[in-house]
């Protein structure tokens, strides 16, 4: 018996004279015939299975999913009971088709054994098709990979090159940790093999094996560095490769392997220099791949080491000046210079060709190009922001492009180009941006350009209008943290009280309801400053509407409550803003008074309490009424300040007391003050016997029990527009929570929310411990501050400490500056990152702490996946 | 290092699939699905670049085919384009100007190929000929067994 493999598929001739395009009698139809008759004799004694080709063309004929389903379930069912029956001839064929059945989304895991005794088949058909089916079939289960352990030894150990060969493949790509203890020594050996074919697959299995147990790194040292005095450019690529990695992996490796950089630059220099090389070319460029692979390592070996960027700078000036720019290849080498002369301590004149050639990719026509300058510009705007700021007209262009992925990077860029000199050039174009912006974008960009705007706004007046209009132009997509910030911006500039209540009014005339965010911010407004609206004193520079009447204002009111299509919310602000403009108005209280009472059976029941209890405002406690709504005093604290990005870029850094002070900000008030604010604010003269927040509680019972009562019930009227006063403590929903009490109630809750905090130990290791200390401020919903202290438990000193922390693109991540780099013996250093979560989703960061200790420079990294639910929120 | 790479049709229909981290079959599948949808939805003005998930996703189109490629963060996309460019020579050299039904109907020799140019999602291999050299020696090494059985079969061996 012989196994076999349609064997009338495989040619020994190059492509060219492929027997497809060459029916003439040759050794290939010779080698056809001869298999066909011994096929029709095989047959005779047992019927053949189906052939592959034939399986594909009914599977392709299927003109139906079930009729495809069915012809599989045939076929896999007979493919089943050969392997029961350990029937070995057809086992290659079988399995080939069960891997095309499997490509089509069939379970095929039902093969994973037969794949293993073809491996150990000795023939080379077998084999091949074993291994492909073991790389595409095999998942870490570990009694399959015991089995295939042995079968890799084996073959590791063959005397065919090509057997080898796919035993390293395989390795490759489907080396699980165990495997890769197991086989390390296998492959360190091979790295040393006389024949180039070998040495460069097990480089790569090399490669692999580390990425998955970094601890076997040490035994493949000394192979490793013969890799790159070789001519092979195979060789040479997988050992650039597998030296990148071992550089990533350790400092120590990284420092041995700095004496190489001379033999990288002299290689490089070779490529560029030598003439055509036909093997190597691609179109006019010689290896590619080999050049990018040696870029990327000059890299990592040139990164804050004087002398080794030193010695590349020559080699990196000439690739950046000889590279050919009018195919996608010199690109992809100039794109990886770039990075380069970027990333190591390159010269300045270097840097400022690097950042022309990222200037020059802005304007190629090719997008793929442009989205790299985009992205890489990015990563260096942190670096040299005057450089990256003369592309600043093309980088705005770039918010025009038809291609979402460019878009996006374009807007992340802006913004972080955004300072005090080009604020207004800059949000002209990013307001443009914000109107014409897809759904997916006006959230963030807004946020973003409330942000750039609250920080460097040359004043007050621009800032408003610029918030006035991202709440045009975003509309509904408007954040509420937007609602809140404009409305304390507009309650602490007195100056300009006037001119927004006209312009909020103007835009409150037209329709509102696709923007429900700026119809909460117009009428919360109008309702604080209506008279000015009315009778305010005509300002020269405003354009005040003439001749506005009560009753034309009262009417817009109407048509905003009664509009269907405005939210509860929105409902809420215009009915207290209604209720606060009866004490603004000259007039027209009676007009109010009827909308109001028409509240008192809303189907919906906050609207419905707020219309009773200010129908009561109207008969019971008309004497309170101008008192409890007087203006609002202006809200003064300073906003805790989530920049971002806009934060570190604009080379303005923050100064420490800006820093205490956010921190400060975003812990809320204490109880007992809020309280007496609420109380200031109404104005009753009873303060000291409410001052304590049990006594409001619990004492209220006993002791002048009528009028604290009295006082709670009409407190509870007042409660919304009081509320406010916290500085920023709440989102205007929160502002509006449907309480009874709302006094009592937000006493009790605001005691009860505590910042949570949890603490955590990411490291521990050689005598310094990291700890996090997470808190939520409860104020900003996806904010999360994390306590960084690292404590020193050893006997040294340590100095040069640097904690780097990186998270998904999904989040933004803030860190503010150590409190020192240097840490003696059982002291401590600490550091406060801030981490938006806007997508919520589980939170991943990654670490790096690097430090010199006593036995010199040392490098952790750590992945930490387990942060508490509580940050997910 | 590369992640994984795929090819499909413009229907949707996978032809290839390379994974070079250990993902359980439900996920495969899962990430082909969707990656695929949004490819295909994608339209031929934008770029060859999608972010997605923690990974770049780098595609091109030839013909009625998309390759698409998974990098991790610090690689390079342009020369990923490269990557794929040379896969799509090496299967025209070796098929003859290759179409859809060759990778189809050979879709192990698309794979003997791959494994030829990457090994464990990195390069191993900058030589058009060097990669064609070592397919055809395999190739012959095969039909020398089938050979040498067929002449034991009837009895000449």
């Amino acid at each position: 018996m012989w196994p076999y493999y349609e064997s009338e598929d495989w040619s020994v001739l190059p492509p060219e004279l492929n027997r497809r395009f060459n029916p003439a009698f040759n050794m290939a139809s010779i080698k056809q015939a001869f298999n066909e008759a011994v096929e029709r004799v095989s047959t005779v004694r047992m019927p053949a299975p189906t052939r592959l080709r034939d399986l594909i063309r009914q599977i392709r004929a299927a003109r139906t999913a079930a009729e495809e389903r069915t012809v599989v379930n045939k076929e896999c069912a007979y493919i089943r009971s050969t392997f029961r029956e350990e029937d070995s001839v057809w086992r290659c064929r079988n399995i080939a088709k069960l891997l095309y059945i499997h490509m089509l989304g069939y379970p095929a895991h039902f093969g994973q054994l037969e794949c293993l005794k073809l491996i150990a088949s000795p023939r080379f058909t077998d084999k091949r098709i074993g291994y492909l089916g073991a790389m595409l079939l095999l998942d870490e289960r570990q009694d399959v990979h015991l089995l295939i352990t042995n079968c890799l030894k084996n073959d590791l150990n063959s005397s065919t090159q090509f057997v080898i060969g796919l035993a390293l493949c395989t390795l490759g790509a489907i080396a699980s940790p165990e495997m890769a203890r197991d086989l390390a020594s296998e492959v360190e050996r091979l790295m040393k093999s006389a024949n180039a074919y070998i040495r460069k697959k097990a480089a790569l299995c090399a490669f692999r094996i580390i990425r998955r147990v970094p601890e076997l790194m040490e035994m493949f040292l000394p192979a490793t560095r013969s890799l790159i005095t070789e001519k092979n450019h195979g060789v040479l690529i997988t050992g650039v490769t597998l030296i990148t990695e071992m550089c990533e992996n350790s400092v120590d490796t990284l420092n041995h392997f700095k004496k190489i950089v001379p033999n990288l630059v002299r290689i490089l220099k070779n490529l560029i220099l030598a003439g055509y090389s036909p093997e190597h070319d691609v179109s006019g460029v010689s290896d590619p791949f080999l050049q990018v692979k040696i870029l990327r390592l000059l890299r990592i070996l040139g990164r804050n080491d004087i002398d080794a960027s030193e010695a590349m700078n020559d080699i990196l000036a000439q690739v950046a000046t000889n590279t050919e720019t009018s195919k996608n290849v010199g690109n992809t080498i100039l794109y990886e210079t770039v990075l380069s002369i970027m990333d190591i301590k390159s010269e300045s004149g270097l840097r400022v060709l690097a950042v022309n050639i990222l200037g020059r990719f802005l304007l190629n026509n090719d997008k793929n190009i442009r989205y790299v300058a985009l992205n890489t510009l990015l990563k260096t705007v942190y670096v040299d922001t005057s450089a990256v700021q003369r592309h600043r007209s093309t980088i705005l262009e770039c918010l025009k492009d038809p291609d979402v992925s460019i878009r996006r990077r374009a807007m992340e860029l802006s913004f972080a180009l955004v300072n005090s000199n080009n604020i207004r050039n800059m949000m002209k174009e990013l307001l443009l941006f914000l109107e014409r912006a897809d759904p997916e974008f006006k959230a963030q960009c807004s946020s973003n350009i409330v942000m750039s705007a609250e920080r460097f706004a040359p004043n007050k007046r621009w800032h408003l209008e610029t918030l006035f209009k991202v709440l045009v132009a975003a509309g509904n997509y408007v954040r509420d943290d937007v609602v809140a910030c404009t409305i304390q911006l507009i309650s602490e500039t007195q100056s300009q009280q006037g001119y927004a209540v006209s312009a909020l009014w103007r835009a409150l005339e037209k329709d509102t309801s696709d923007k429900q965010p700026l119809a909460q911010v117009a009428t919360w407004c109008i309702g604080e400053y209506g008279d000015l609206l009315l009778y305010g004193p005509p300002s020269e520079d405003v354009d005040t509407p003439v001749d506005l009447t009560e009753d034309e204002v009262i009417d817009v009111y109407q048509r905003l409550l009664w509009n269907p299509q405005n939210t509860v919310v929105t409902k809420q602000y215009t009915l207290l803003s209604l209720t606060k403009l009866s004490t603004r108005f000259q007039k027209g209280n009676e007009k109010i008074r009827q909308i109001i009472d028409t509240f008192g059976s809303n189907l919906h029941i906050e609207l419905q309490q707020r219309g009773i209890e200010f129908s009561q405002l109207f008969r019971k406690y008309d004497h309170l009424r101008p008192a409890l709504l007087e203006r609002m005093p202006p809200m003064e604290t300073a906003r805790p300040q989530a920049n971002g990005i806009i934060g570190m870029v604009n080379g303005e850094p923050e100064s420490e007391e800006d820093k205490s002070s956010v921190l400060e900000a975003s812990t809320p008030p204490s109880d007992s003050s809020a309280l007496l604010d609420l109380l200031g604010t109404t104005d009753l003269g009873i303060t000291p016997s409410v001052s304590n927040k049990n006594s409001s509680v619990n004492s209220t019972n006993v002791v002048n029990n009528n009028d604290l009562l009295d006082l709670l019930g009409s407190l509870d009227l007042n409660a919304p527009t009081s509320t406010s006063t916290l500085p920023q403590a709440q989102t205007p929903s929160q502002i509006f929570s449907p309480t009874t009490n709302f006094l009592v109630d937000g006493l009790l809750n605001s005691s009860s929310v505590q910042n949570d905090t949890l603490s955590m130990v990411v490291l521990d290791k050689a005598g310094l411990k990291i700890t996090f200390r997470l808190e939520r401020p409860p104020d900003i919903a996806d904010l999360l501050i994390i306590n960084m202290s690292a404590q020193n438990f050893g006997n040294a000193i340590l100095t040069d400490f640097l904690f780097q922390a990186a998270v998904p693109k999904t989040f933004q991540l803030q860190m503010l500056s150590p409190s020192s780099t240097v840490i003696p013996p059982s002291g401590q250093v600490s550091q406060v990152l801030k981490v938006t979560n806007i997508n919520k989703v589980p939170l991943r960061m990654r670490l790096r702490i690097s430090y010199t200790g006593p036995t010199g420079p040392v490098l952790e990294q750590t992945e930490v996946n387990n942060f508490p639910p509580l940050t997910l929120q | 290092m590369m992640q994984f790479m795929l090819l499909f049709s413009r229907q949707g229909k996978l032809r290839l699939q390379k994974w070079y981290v250990a993902h359980p079959d439900k996920l495969k599948k899962k990430i082909t699905r969707e990656l695929i949808t949004t490819i295909l939805a994608r339209k031929p003005k934008m770029s060859s670049f999608l972010e997605w998930k923690d990974v770049k996703v780098v595609y091109k189109r030839y013909a009625s085919l998309y390759f698409c490629c998974a990098i991790e963060q610090n690689d390079n996309e342009l020369l990923t384009l490269e990557i794929i460019h040379r896969y799509v020579e090496l299967l025209d050299k070796y098929f003859g100007s290759v179409c859809e039904l060759d990778i189809i109907f050979n879709f192990e020799k698309a794979y003997f190929i791959l494994d030829e140019l990457l090994v464990g999602g990195e390069i191993q291999e900058t030589s058009k000929k060097n990669v064609l050299k070592a397919i055809a020696a395999q190739d012959l090494l095969q039909e020398d067994e089938a050979v040498e059985g067929a002449l034991r079969e009837i009895g000449l061996l």
